[in-house]
């Protein structure tokens, strides 16, 4: 139906030529820019029903609660998968967590799934490379937090923790009454929550038309295989160069996936870009400062290194297996 | 009534207190505003979430936007 719209947009009502370059990429950008935006609204709505009845609190106190055998790993990421990432929260966020007496390798797993799985990337990645690769991307995620948490947790890392977090008291009964309890129900609530899906889309909508237009341009006029040559799989090189040039990259996810797109469909092997992508998202130097205020220089070297390393290995894997 | 808006400094954060100031001026109601952004004065509320309003040092609201209309409510509420 999108599509259907495009095509007449663009091939009948400006009458520019369906075989055209010109036509060609006008088309692809009408139609992606609509279709991302009606996608970005529905997830965002979507997980703000889920977080208007599980808030960040709710895990924290089910996670103390109960004794969980490894799978409060699991649930901590899938939890950074879910909601909204904002950085300006994760100090508290992270504070809550050690304070609460959560051990840092499920706080870690948390942090790192937080920012690689968010509505925007989401609903970029349905738009650009369908369900399938969307759900591989979403648990790749979920499993690098996972794993990458696991692994930070075995190595002992509170003493590099600030000073002043280091004396913050483990105390668990001071907080958990203080829930907002609302009793309101789910249609007085979801005016709110489509207000705020409408936010999150009016807050990325100017990103998405410039990486979608900078894609449409792309698309319509990089040779096919153009990328090929220099950043084929056999290359051993070509996940680790991608993910350590994405790291200090701090890019809009919902600028940097139409892009990425291009790449892709110009001959970059699947594996490489989306490790490329979790880079870009996943780890940025904004974040690494802002942990600074709770983590000495070495934690954060620790931090991202560990998790770099894993996101080449997930790349060249799927290099493999796709 | 002494209202606290908590957050460091983030975009979120400062809408949040220019229609928290709203609301109270709308509600013509004589309150202290106030902006909280030093990160440890923030966790001592036990927030897990940015942005708060801190009534009277109580928490009632955190990690969430608010419109002048809901944030009228909730101070009302709280009179």
């Amino acid at each position: 139906m999108i599509q259907k719209l495009a095509d007449w947009i663009v091939f009948s009502l400006f009458g520019i030529d369906a075989t055209s370059h010109l036509g060609k990429a006008l088309n692809f950008f009408l139609y992606d820019t609509t279709k991302i935006l009606i996608l970005l609204f529905f997830i965002s709505i979507i997980m703000g029903i889920i977080n208007a009845y599980f808030p960040i609190e709710r895990l924290r106190n089910y996670l103390l609660s109960k004794k969980m055998y490894g799978l409060d790993y699991l649930l901590a990421s899938i939890f950074g998968a879910i909601t909204p990432f904002c950085s300006c929260s994760s100090i508290p966020l992270f504070i809550g967590f050690v304070k609460g007496g959560i051990p840092l390798g499920v706080t870690f797993a948390y942090l790192i799934t937080s920012p690689l799985v968010n509505e925007v990337a989401v609903a970029m990645f349905i738009g650009s490379f369908g369900l399938k690769i969307t759900a591989i991307y979403v648990a790749s995620g979920i499993l690098l937090g996972v794993v990458g948490g696991f692994i930070l947790g075995k190595m002992n890392l509170r003493p590099l923790l600030s000073d002043w977090v280091k004396q913050i008291q483990i105390d668990q009964n001071a907080e958990t009454q203080q829930f907002e309890a609302e009793n309101t129900s789910f249609l007085e609530r979801l005016p709110s929550i489509v207000n705020d899906a409408w936010k999150i889309v009016k807050g990325v909508i100017i990103y998405v038309i410039i990486g979608i237009a900078i894609g449409a341009v792309m698309h319509g006029y990089v040779p096919e295989g153009f990328f090929q040559e220099y950043l084929a799989a056999n290359k051993w090189y070509a996940v680790p160069a991608a993910v350590i040039l994405a790291v200090p990259m701090y890019a809009n996810a919902a600028a940097i996936v139409p892009v990425i797109d291009v790449f892709v469909a110009k001959g970059i092997p699947l594996g490489t870009a989306i490790a490329f992508m979790m880079a870009v998202v996943g780890l940025s130097l904004p974040e690494a400062t802002l942990l600074k205020k709770v983590m000495t220089l070495k934690l954060i070297g620790i931090f991202f290194g560990v998790i770099t390393l894993f996101i080449i290995i997930s790349g060249i894997f799927f290099n493999i297996i796709l | 009534m002494e209202i606290k808006i908590l957050g460091s400094g983030c975009a979120k954060c400062k809408s949040l207190y220019e229609i928290t100031k709203q609301a109270v001026e709308a509600l013509g109601i004589e309150a202290n505003l106030v902006k909280e952004e030093d990160m440890m004065k923030i966790i001592s509320y036990n927030v897990m979430r940015t942005p708060a309003i801190v009534i009277d040092e109580k928490v009632v609201s955190q990690g969430k936007e608010h419109t002048v209309e809901s944030a009228k409510k909730l101070i009302q509420s709280l009179l």
